[in-house]
């Protein structure tokens, strides 16, 4: 069984690229289990923080449910409006997807980094390829041809523009400390001590960035249902509105896999296997970010953006400085 | 060698799979389970019920057009500060003032825009 996920060092043959296939389905996979159970605890978590019992209908405790609105989503007619932009309009929602999907492929979910590419430039690789989902979500807002959309579409651009400077600045932080930018090479360097208490600084900046990257409240601005109706998706039915919600929620995972490994020491661990390790930080920050939205007000459009700019840059940078200044002499 | 290429090709089955999958449900499975009736009011641009006013592919003010500027600055500056951060360990201190020179000078450019009240959204 060793060939199905020691393909790393393997010669061009069959056994080994079968090893390869099978792994990205498992990690397709576990993203949709992940993804389903995620929407399923976020409304149980909202329920209970508002005194409610949340989903409890379908299937026991409703562990059901999500799958029940997944069948729904499925057999929903698929509307396209008729002044939208249509080849962009159906395009839109697998451009956001697609890029989604493929950070998963660097998050080392264990020990021995089954299922998952061990890439030299890992964290430069998820924030590359996280930045083409602007694109899904700004053409989806155009192409609809609807005012929401559009402006939903705008402000999520410029706020996943604003605070990607302060993520990829935090990263530097935990890059010069671990000197790779190999998500396995940072996890190993975390043995003494988690990056999260050197770089604490640099975590909370990320911390902050992550949840407007994800556009979680407080910063849920691009769908501001108050305001939008429903963002850049309006439009959106059946399974590709589908998608659109699937994108949010994979992210929230591989981001999740993110801090975990960055700050959080990924599968490092006593006593229990790395795999529940990595589960444990994962889930905790989900949690987090569901806690969030149950507690925050939602923030104004021009604190946001000033915030982006005028606070966490400035702080990241000092970050950096400090991290730098502090390991040329220790 | 054979390393390198395998985690790439790995990289790749995921874009296969990535692009797999919408096209599997919405283009190949969706078809087959979902009603397609289509009406005049079902086809209309939603405007909270009220009949649509206009066209949304106008001129629009993009407000971010200067964040965007300031944006492509600050990202080339992070990109050039990854590969310093991971050879970091042996440029030793002349690579602390190089780096501490670099991040200064951008640090002025900062400053300048918020000065020039840039960095408000109004």
């Amino acid at each position: 069984m060793a060939w199905l996920w020691q393909w790393h060092n393997a010669g061009l043959s069959w056994l080994p690229f079968l090893g390869m296939v099978i792994g990205a389905i498992v990690v397709l996979l576990i993203g949709l289990g992940v993804v389903t159970y995620e929407i399923y605890f976020e409304r149980k978590v909202l329920g209970w923080m508002q005194g409610r019992i949340g989903p409890n209908r379908v299937g026991p405790l409703g562990l059901f449910q999500s799958f029940a609105d997944i069948l729904k989503l499925l057999i929903k007619e698929d509307v396209v409006p008729e002044k939208a932009d249509r080849s962009l309009f159906l395009l839109a929602p697998v451009i956001a997807f697609i890029p989604s999907f493929m950070v998963l492929a660097v998050i080392p979910f264990s020990r021995t980094h089954v299922f998952t590419a061990n890439l030299s430039i890992g964290a430069l690789y998820y924030l590359a390829l996280s930045a083409i989902t602007i694109h899904g979500v700004m053409l989806g807002g155009w192409a609809s041809n609807n005012k929401y959309a559009l402006i939903g579409g705008m402000r999520s651009a410029a706020q996943m523009l604003s605070y990607e400077i302060p993520l990829g600045l935090s990263l530097v932080g935990v890059v010069l400390m671990a000197g790779s930018l190999n998500l396995n090479d940072i996890v190993s360097a975390q043995r003494t001590w988690w990056f999260v208490i050197p770089q604490i600084l640099g975590f909370l900046v990320f911390l902050v960035a992550a949840t407007a990257e994800l556009n979680r409240t407080p910063f849920d601005l691009p769908e501001a249902e108050s305001e939008l109706v429903a963002g850049y998706h309006v439009e959106y039915t059946g399974f590709r509105f589908a998608f659109f919600m699937l994108t949010e929620y994979l992210y929230l995972f591989a981001m999740a896999g993110l801090a975990a490994t960055l700050f959080l020491g990924g599968w490092l661990g006593p006593w229990l296997p790395g795999w529940l390790w990595f589960a444990i930080k994962v889930a905790a920050f989900i949690f987090f970010q569901f806690w969030l939205r149950a507690t925050m007000p939602r923030l104004r459009v021009d604190q946001l953006m000033s915030f982006s700019w005028k606070v966490l840059l400035p702080v990241a940078l000092l970050n950096l400085v400090i991290t730098a200044v502090v390991k040329a002499w220790v | 060698m054979s390393q390198y290429f395998n985690e790439y090709l790995f990289v790749i089955l995921f874009i296969a799979l990535a692009v797999l999958l919408p096209l599997a449900t919405i283009w190949i499975i969706g078809p087959m389970l979902r009603p397609s009736r289509p009406t005049r009011g079902k086809l209309e641009t939603y405007e909270s019920g009220v009949t649509p006013i206009g066209d949304s592919h106008v001129r629009y003010n993009a407000r971010y057009y200067l964040f965007a500027l300031l944006f492509v600055v600050f990202d080339v500056e992070t990109l050039f500060l990854y590969p310093w951060a991971v050879s970091y360990h042996w440029l030793g201190k002349f690579g602390l003032v190089e780096a501490l020179l670099f991040i200064i000078i951008l640090a002025v450019g900062l400053g300048y825009a918020w000065r020039k009240k840039v960095l408000e959204w109004n």
